[in-house]
């Protein structure tokens, strides 16, 4: 048990650790999560000291993500609209926001996998909870996102793109960082005990990134559409992409979304209760 | 009032990555047949074919409040595991580790530094991970700097400091924030002799107020110094447990 809490009238805090099973293993995860949220200001200062390290140096800095993003949505842009006939008026904001999102789904859960095992260091010089490294994690993506949000802001203006009902974007919002989070423990642990983890989630994104409707529109596959609720990331792109766009969303994606996020969410708490003492060992 | 309480520790680590299950067993077999001379922790395969190192065997002991423990015994022994599962780091796989009161660390050779942030950087991370408001902070990042006189180098990436540097700093930052309990390990050796002097004197000063430290090292002279009480540890168990020099004599004449 490892109660960190400072007890009643003493300020001392207790640490107390032996082997747990059962409820106590989840008492012991949650106390972890409680504990990295507790540490949140370290998670978004590490968060964008990791951005700002990676273009120490640069004269744009953090700006190159924004401008490889309009670099490819403008390439990737003129010649899917013409190989899918598509308008570019239509077809262009729905690529930028639909590449600009997918960049954080595949990024963030590329650098999951890794997410332990890559702060051996860290993890080996004091205790700390490994939520904070999953936190982290999301907040440099998130950075990312923001950062990139800047082309699809453009995209929207010069196309002239009205959202609708866009406080749907907010629960939408909510549920991608608790899905984050979830997907971030539960591969990161994966990801310390099996060194083939990270190779084998490359290629399946790859796989997603083509039959998932990211760079061509869900309505193309006609009857199909139904087979596209199975695919987590589908479900999860429309939520958001729908209110920004102005399209209105049918309830099942939504419940799809949801569905989909339980199963995560379960498997990840699950997951997270049982081996989260035994990551210190593997990394 | 006791400060660490290890009740029956006993740690092992698992093998994996290895090259294949067949090479894996047969070492096993060969290694825990001769396991009785070897020095050093044994490789054992569990009922579920997993090999499996023992680290720490059935460790008991208790510290006060105000007691400086030394860890001695050669490499292997298991030192810097046990220091590990009294900093939290490994959990017990069976047994008990409570420790009462916060909990300093200088365990890792980067001493849980990230080495390309600057020195200020990485004081600013150490005051947030504790916690601290800016004032607090502030002053932290004063005293480390005043303990550590690394000047203008606190503006600079840690990775171009020479390792004397960064012993300094981390420790001046490890002791600036006060632990209950500091646990070192055998670092000190990059410390010039003034460095160490002012260590003696920031440790005893800490000490003073009543607090715990546990350090390993392998320099006789340092533990008679800075220790009142030596536990030995061979191939993962306490070998012997008492005063520095009763310790210390048995451990240098063995």
């Amino acid at each position: 048990m490892n109660t960190t809490q400072p007890r009643a009238g003493d300020r001392e805090t207790i640490l107390d650790l032996f082997p747990l099973s059962g409820w106590g293993r989840f008492k012991a995860a949650f106390v972890d999560l409680r504990e990295g949220l507790r540490l949140l200001p370290l998670a978004m200062t590490l968060g964008w000291l990791d951005i700002k390290m990676r273009y120490r140096g640069s004269v744009l800095g953090p700006f190159w993500l924004t401008i490889t993003t309009a670099v490819m949505v403008i390439a990737l842009g003129f010649l899917y609209a013409e190989l899918f006939g598509i308008v570019l008026k239509t077809y262009l904001p729905f690529l930028a926001l639909s590449l600009v999102l997918w960049g954080y789904i595949s990024t963030l859960i590329t650098e999951s996998t890794t997410v332990f095992s890559q702060e051996t260091r860290l993890i080996q010089s004091a205790r700390r909870p490994f939520s904070v490294f999953a936190i982290q994690a999301i907040i440099r993506n998130l950075l990312v996102l923001a950062h990139n949000a800047v082309v699809v802001l453009v995209v929207f203006l010069i196309f002239d793109i009205v959202p609708l009902k866009i406080w749907l974007i907010l629960p939408a919002l909510g549920l991608w960082i608790i899905d984050s989070l979830a997907i971030t423990l539960c591969l990161g642990l994966f990801g310390a005990r099996f060194r083939d983890i990270p190779p084998i989630v490359g290629s399946l994104l790859q796989v997603f990134f083509f039959v998932t409707p990211v760079i061509w529109k869900p309505e193309l596959v006609g009857t199909l559409g139904g087979w596209l609720l199975i695919d987590p990331f589908y479900p999860l792109l429309a939520i958001i992409r729908a209110p920004l766009l102005g399209e209105t969303l049918p309830l099942v994606i939504w419940e799809a979304a949801l569905a989909h996020s339980a199963v995560l969410i379960v498997l990840a708490a699950v997951f997270f209760a049982r081996f989260r003492a035994r990551i210190a060992y593997w990394v | 009032m006791t400060r660490v309480l290890v009740d029956r520790l006993c740690l092992h680590f698992p093998v994996y990555h290895s090259e294949n299950s067949t090479l894996k067993r047969s070492m096993a077999s060969a290694v825990s047949n001769r396991s009785g001379q070897r020095a050093g922790s044994a490789l054992v395969e569990d009922a579920r074919h997993r090999v499996t190192i023992d680290v720490l065997k059935d460790i008991s002991f208790t510290l006060d409040k105000g007691e400086r423990l030394g860890l001695i015994g050669g490499n292997g022994a298991g030192k810097t595991t046990l220091l590990r599962a009294l900093a939290g780091i490994y959990e017990p796989v069976s047994g008990r580790v409570r420790v009462r009161g916060s909990i300093g660390t200088l365990l890792d050779t980067q001493l849980g530094m990230n080495m390309e942030l600057t020195g200020l950087e990485n004081i600013r991370l150490r005051c947030l991970f504790h916690g601290f408001g800016q004032a607090q902070a502030g002053s932290i990042a004063q005293n480390v700097a005043e303990f550590a006189e690394l000047g203008d180098f606190l503006a600079l990436p840690v990775k171009t400091y020479s390792s004397g540097m960064l012993v300094r700093l981390a420790f001046g930052l490890a002791t600036a924030i006060t632990p209950d309990v500091l646990l070192m390990d055998e670092w000190l050796m990059a410390g010039d002799i003034t460095f160490l002097e002012k260590a003696k004197k920031r440790i005893e000063s800490l000490v003073q107020d009543s607090d715990t430290l546990v350090m390993s090292s392998h320099q006789p002279e340092i533990i008679r110094r800075w220790c009142t009480r030596l536990i030995w540890l061979e191939n993962g168990q306490i070998r012997m447990d008492g005063p520095t020099d009763a310790v210390l004599d048995t451990y240098l004449a063995a």
